[in-house]
């Protein structure tokens, strides 16, 4: 019991926040339960595809062909699949995790996959016209453009920063996380 | 409309799988039921918080706070909620799309946008568990960063 809770401390505190809320002000708790309920109604439709996809990479795509298409040396074909991948995204930037770690298991470069996350709250192909709508061409044109310069270049400083150690440490939970 | 994209996607792959091998299509099933449950509970936690600072930074409160004259601090505390706040897109864009009707200034708008995509405050305790909290902080960072420059961008730009 005690490791259970100990497990999921997070999820204990988030529903605690969630019940205090609830006590001081309970219109504003209810509001916060419907909201965090409609969450998992728009999320949970897109986990199902989204693990099963990730289930299928990891039992059909080797490993060497991951780090053919996207290993240290894929060059700018890898950086543009990364790209690629993360503008295909949909939904919340905590759904690409589970992604970005099967991706490492099988071999593709760190920077990548910063780039793979960072294109994925950027550059979203399902809503770009969204955006469009919501706010012209110019702004949405400026976003994507802006964001992929700056985290182009952030994503290869980022791995450049990490130690040795680091990257280890990333690869086996990347192992652990998605086996 | 994205989502049943994703799931014919999803679907005709996983027909496919299973028309070259059954025990491979098995195997990847079993491994996505592993990996929902693993991840389960974080994600769970996430949605949690959402409602909750959802609720207390509400559409509202927001519009509030980027008045007409907001300037540079208005671009500041959009970084600064869009980065501790965190909604889906289909909700964050006609909320934009208010903000600027309601006489927010566009660089205001294009920060608290950006970072609400990028920078989650919300989800940093899962990134820090795949990636570590050093890397974590790092990327959120460069999300940070990045709405900076966008902001700045279409301030002088737009």
């Amino acid at each position: 019991m005690i490791g259970f809770v100990s497990k999921h401390k997070w999820a204990f505190i988030a529903l605690l926040s969630l019940m205090m809320l609830y006590m001081f002000e309970p219109s504003k708790g209810i509001q916060a339960t419907q909201s965090t309920l409609s969450n998992f109604k728009s999320v949970g439709m897109i986990l199902p595809p989204i693990f099963v996809l990730i289930g299928l990479l990891d039992t059909w795509v080797p490993r060497e062909v991951m780090v053919k298409f996207m290993g240290n040396r894929s060059g700018f074909v890898g950086g543009m699949i990364a790209v690629l991948l993360g503008a295909m995204g949909a939904g919340p930037l905590y759904v690409a995790f589970p992604i970005a770690a099967i991706l490492i298991k099988k071999g593709a470069r760190l920077a990548y996959v910063f780039l793979f996350l960072s294109a994925w709250v950027s550059v979203k192909l399902p809503i770009f016209m969204y955006e469009w709508a919501s706010f012209g061409g110019r702004f949405t044109l400026l976003h994507v453009i802006s964001s992929l310069m700056i985290y182009s270049i952030g994503s290869f400083m980022m791995e450049r920063f990490l130690s040795l150690e680091t990257k280890t440490m990333i690869e086996d939970r990347a192992e652990t996380l998605s086996a | 409309m994205s989502t049943s994209i994703l799931y014919i996607i999803v679907l005709s792959l996983l027909f496919l799988s299973f028309l070259k091998d059954r025990s491979k299509t098995k195997k990847a099933l079993k491994k996505a039921l592993k990996s929902i449950q693993k991840n389960l509970s974080m994600m769970i936690t996430v949605m949690m918080f959402m409602g909750v600072i959802l609720t207390v930074i509400d559409p509202q409160f927001i519009s509030m706070i980027f008045g007409k004259e907001s300037g540079i601090y208005g671009v500041l505390l959009g970084l600064g909620i869009g980065s501790v706040s965190f909604m889906p897109s289909f909700i964050a864009f006609p909320l934009g799309a208010n903000l600027l009707e309601s006489g927010a200034g566009y660089p205001q708008v294009a920060g608290f946008i950006s970072s609400l995509m990028g920078v989650g405050f919300i989800s940093f305790g899962m990134e820090s568990k795949y990636f570590g909290t050093k890397v974590a902080l790092m990327r959120n960072l460069l999300a940070l960063l990045a709405s900076i420059v966008f902001a700045a961008a279409v301030g002088g730009l737009l």
